[in-house]
């Protein structure tokens, strides 16, 4: 079913926007850590997001990308009030979220395009009344994402750039670290970011002993249990992406096979790139 | 005097030129074909083929319109139990069922009932005859989860009663596994698009990219005022080997290989955007139906060679013999007595390989077929980049997850009422794979009609 635009907003312009759709029977269902299968146009391929935000209210899900491949170039292509061919959702397992209260310390942390899926979880986690010290990262300042919004509902928002211009100069891991030695409350982390990212924060959280969930990306074909591609090796044993996650205990997951599978179409998406830039004269 | 003509044969595209493209194999009967094999048929009394058709076509009387020239009441007399006969005509196991019944049979070769009814339905669609529309429209809605063969039965025949029905699909095309799994050369999505038509003329309504179970729940579609729900929501997770190495990159299972090229168009990649992985020296495991639509689909694909292997031998094969045949013409190999112990990858975590292990046939298992027994010391490698794996599916995951009350049987498919398909929840009935696993189109339409029937008897009176 083809679904509307409402709001189109730049976040780092030609690179990441964030998209207000207007899909009262997502919107119905949807929690955090849910994802959605979209389709830009009749020879589109499926493609997962995960649901930045939904508001039931107004019947509106959130959706924000970072511009890749051709799917990606076509949506962002897009404008507020044209449709998206197809939306399918909500899909996946919905985090869990326990009700710990104020003792119930849980840092999310973000990093690229993640930032905006974790920011669902961590509003998640708000609203159950937990305390929530959200880690994000970029480049420098200017392509940092969601720092407003998140600050908003976090008990703290914990920040690093590669060029120091905000918060402190580093990784994601630099805060994180910090954090870990000083802070023996923190009962568990959420990550979402790209995928050395989410493995370099599983290994440091395994050293501290402290329950890891990471939301992975696997590649997906109809995302509701059919085809198989988002296999993933989790503590020895393959479970799907689509089914079983897409969050999984970030100490078990495969990641060198995981980014092993991410590349299975590299040649074909270069191609389908170069293709789309022939056919739409961008040459 | 009819019993001396035989059977007439379908015209078929040579086997050397359609390994080059997606168009349909079978050609489909001319009107004298037609007429010859129509003539055949004995018009018996008491008809034992339509005994043996899970939907109870009214065979011998839509043979006897051909015979008269009669096409329109010919189709009207399928349409009767058959919402979708060209399909139908297309992929049903006929030698199994109607066929395996006719009288013919038993001298000599049975009447082509499965070709006549694809004559019959394909005139009628050429000729865009509409179904007339459902007389009395009741006030009562029916929602039908999942669009395949099941739903669309079900749906067909309660509409047909007047019922306002809505069938929700959870992909961006309606058709389960017609659109995504069964190849365009054996049934042109064309013909698929023309039967939903058919359905819609009636009034039937079909929402795509509504997930069974999430989108839409038993309980919403209750409160949204459906009286009774079919589930058919078919087969879900793919079986793999378990063995090492399956994971590497070229490792497809069946489901998604053959929903790359069906759904999502990749053969016609790039124009299509769905890419689907190329491979030169291609193995298929498993030898049902679906490994021969893999196997088909990959030499279609550009493949130098082709290897079904198979732990038995092809004299165990459970795939339709018209599907073998078809393949092994297109130049599709069989590799027997051979199971696979291990994937091998490059450096890059690419398929090179796989290492296989000769068999040989012992005693006879609980099926009846005698098993295979590895021969030990017997091992040795295939070269294979690509290797698709097709050896069945589990239930669907995301409907009986979201679902729980629903009472499930020990493999994990839907337990249903046999008279009824009415599940442990009143009136959520369910039909075809979700309920038996994975079985044939026809069998899954039987059950939407007599779910159809049964819900029918509660809310339509």
């Amino acid at each position: 079913m083809a679904v509307k635009i409402l709001k189109k907003e730049s976040l780092i312009p030609g690179r990441t926007s964030r998209l207000v759709l207007d899909a009262p029977h997502i919107a119905a269902t949807a929690k955090p850590g849910h994802f959605i299968i979209l389709r830009i146009n009749e020879k589109g391929e499926r493609f997962p997001l995960t649901i930045a935000d939904t508001d039931k209210e107004h019947g509106t899900i959130t959706i924000v990308y970072l511009v890749m491949g051709k799917s990606t170039t076509l949506l962002e292509s897009l404008n507020e009030g044209d449709e998206i061919h197809d939306v399918c959702g909500p899909l996946g397992r919905a985090t869990h979220i326990v009700n710990g209260g104020k003792d119930h310390k849980v840092i999310c942390v973000g990093g690229g395009t993640g930032v905006a899926a974790m920011h669902h979880i961590a509003k998640g986690h708000s609203k159950a009344g937990n305390y929530v010290i959200a880690v994000i990262g970029a480049r420098s300042k200017d392509l940092l994402l969601y720092y407003d919004e998140l600050s908003k509902f976090c008990d703290e928002v914990l920040v690093a750039t590669n060029d120091g211009s905000m918060g402190v100069q580093g990784m994601v891991t630099d805060p994180l670290i910090e954090r870990l030695k000083s802070d023996k409350d923190i009962k568990e982390v959420v990550a979402i970011g790209p995928v050395p990212m989410m493995e370099a924060i599983a290994k440091l959280t395994k050293e501290y002993n402290v329950p890891t969930t990471v939301s992975l990306n696997s590649l997906m074909v109809d995302g509701m249990g059919m085809c198989g591609a988002c296999r993933v090796t989790v503590g020895g044993e393959t479970k799907f992406t689509c089914v079983d996650g897409p969050e999984f205990d970030g100490h078990k997951v495969d990641f060198n096979e995981l980014k092993i599978r991410l590349s299975s179409f590299r040649d074909k998406e270069a191609q389908s790139v170069e293709h789309h830039k022939c056919t739409c004269g961008a040459h | 005097m009819s019993e001396k003509l035989p059977r007439t044969e379908m015209p078929c595209q040579k086997a050397e030129e359609r390994v080059k493209n997606f168009n349909e194999v079978a050609l489909g009967y001319t009107d004298e074909m037609a007429k010859a094999e129509a003539s055949r048929c004995l018009q018996c009394k008491n008809p034992m083929c339509r005994k043996g058709c899970p939907v109870e076509v009214r065979i011998p009387e839509f043979i006897a319109q051909i015979n008269n020239g009669d096409l329109e009441k010919a189709y009207e007399i399928l349409k009767s139990t058959n919402s979708l006969p060209a399909v139908c005509g297309r992929v049903c196991p006929q030698e199994k069922q109607c066929e395996a019944k006719c009288i013919l049979g038993a001298k000599g070769e049975p009447v082509a009932i499965g070709r006549l009814e694809r004559y019959v339905a394909d005139k009628a669609l050429a000729a865009n005859k509409k179904t007339a529309a459902a007389s009395a429209s009741k006030d009562v809605k029916i929602a039908c989860i999942g669009s395949g063969p099941a739903s669309l039965t079900c749906a067909g025949y309660l509409a047909n009663l007047g019922a306002k029905v809505t069938v929700f699909e959870g992909l961006h095309e309606p058709g389960g596994v017609l659109v995504y799994g069964i190849p365009e050369f054996r049934l042109p999505k064309s013909i698929v698009r023309q039967e939903l038509e058919g359905l819609k003329d009636m009034g039937v309504e079909i929402k795509t990219s509504f997930v069974g179970g999430t989108t839409v729940t038993v309980d919403s579609l209750f409160e949204q005022g459906y009286k009774a729900i079919f589930v058919g929501v078919g087969a879900g997770l793919p079986l793999f080997l378990n063995v090492p190495g399956e994971n590497l990159i070229g490792v497809f299972s069946a489901n998604e290989y053959l929903t790359r090229t069906n759904l999502g168009r990749a053969y016609d990649f790039p124009n299509y955007d769905t890419p689907c992985y190329s491979g030169k020296k291609v193995t298929v495991f498993g030898a049902g139906n679906v490994a021969m639509d893999a196997a088909r689909t990959a030499m279609r694909m550009g493949a130098e060679t082709v290897h079904i292997v198979y732990r038995r031998t092809r004299n165990e094969m459970p795939a339709r013999l018209e599907e073998i045949e078809h393949a092994f013409e297109e130049g599709v190999q069989l590799l027997e007595l051979a199971a696979p112990l291990a994937f091998k990858g490059d450096e890059l975590g690419k398929l090179r390989s796989v290492t296989l292990q000769k068999m040989e046939l012992g005693e006879p298992d609980a099926s009846g077929r005698r098993s295979p027994v590895p021969v030990q010391g017997s091992e040795f490698e295939l070269e294979t980049d690509l290797a698709i794996v097709a050896l069945g599916t589990r239930p669907n995951p995301l409907f009986i997850h979201n679902t729980p009350a629903l009472e499930l049987n020990k493999k994990g498919y839907i337990t249903v009422n046999e008279e009824t398909c009415e599940t442990s929840i009143p009136n959520v009935f369910a039909g075809g794979d979700i309920v038996t696993g994975a079985a044939t189109v026809i069998l899954a339409m039987g059950a939407g009609r007599k779910a159809g029937a049964a819900i029918a008897e509660r809310f339509l009176k």
